[in-house]
């Protein structure tokens, strides 16, 4: 299988690095890592070519995550791709809604590379 | 794990076993996400000391502020196992890895809590750096704080909230 090309949506820079190098630690085969701040960024980045895994943080200024799945809906770039939101809230109903709007599931943070590799693998074809 | 507080949070009182779970919620961050074995420490320094803090303040059913302190080296050690050697020559990728850490302490704090989950906010994180500084909360307020040992060197976590 082909090196996985992977967004990751995060308005922390050092919460990017830490997915990224979780993603790696889990021994996911990663090609291009590209990285966005919010929804927008992200949904810019989706416009311009296929990803085979989003990563998106729920709570980010200028447009969160739950805004940023719905904008997917309607771009065919996105049909398919597998995305995970990574939070740290407690509240239950956030990411229930993430996940009623398009998400295949989430990670709850504090998170370790097995866990990541748990929650993402599945999602993922076959061979990684 | 979740709090035996059992009633959903309806005030602000500082309550007791707050500190353990405090603890528990530093120990379970710092182990999964900088591979950090935080321990007790027996005999804490009674004052916090070290340039390095952050801050995540509360909103909702809980106001106020969960801090981390330690110093210089620590915040070195722990950036570097979440983020690489990198880090070693960034201060600012140390600073954004400790203000991560009380983030997530702050998060997985009132995720143990009963009924404060959906009722308390976190703001984004903020970094001080140097020593010379005093923290002062508006009035009525409590807090409590605790120190673990990070490999051998204290790193204190406060919690203070107003009442």
């Amino acid at each position: 299988m082909s090196k996985l090309r992977v967004l990751i949506v995060d308005d922390s820079s050092v919460m990017r690095k830490i997915v990224e190098r979780s993603l790696r630690q889990a021994g996911l085969d990663l090609g291009e890592v590209l990285e966005a701040s919010n929804g927008a960024e992200a949904l810019a980045e989706v416009h311009k070519g296929r990803f085979d895994l989003i990563l998106s943080d729920i709570n980010m200024p200028a447009m969160d995550g739950l805004e940023f799945l719905r904008g997917l809906a309607g771009v065919e770039s996105a049909k398919g791709v597998p995305v995970v939101m990574i939070t740290t809230e407690g509240s239950e109903a956030r990411v229930v809604e993430a996940l009623s709007v398009g998400a295949k599931g989430y990670i709850r943070k504090p998170f370790t590379p097995e866990q990541v590799k748990e929650r993402v693998a599945p999602l993922l074809g076959g061979g990684q | 794990m979740s709090s035996t507080l059992g009633e959903s949070v309806q005030h602000t009182q500082l309550d007791p076993h707050w500190k353990g779970i405090l603890e528990c919620a530093a120990i379970e961050v710092f182990n999964m996400m900088a591979g950090t074995e935080l321990t007790l420490m027996t005999e804490a320094p009674e004052h916090q000391e070290g340039p390095q803090t952050a801050m995540v303040g509360l909103a909702g059913a809980l106001c106020g502020m969960i801090t981390i302190r330690c110093q210089q080296e620590t915040a070195v050690t722990l950036a570097t196992r979440m983020l690489g050697d990198d880090a070693k020559s960034n201060p600012s990728m140390v600073g954004d890895a400790l203000g991560e850490l009380c983030n997530m302490v702050a998060g997985n704090f009132k995720s143990k809590i009963t009924g404060l989950a959906d009722h308390c906010m976190l703001s984004v994180p903020t970094v001080i750096w140097g020593e010379d500084y005093v923290m002062q909360m508006v009035q009525p307020n409590s807090g409590l704080q605790t120190a673990l040992s990070c490999e051998g060197q204290p790193i204190w976590f406060s919690l203070v909230i107003h009442v």
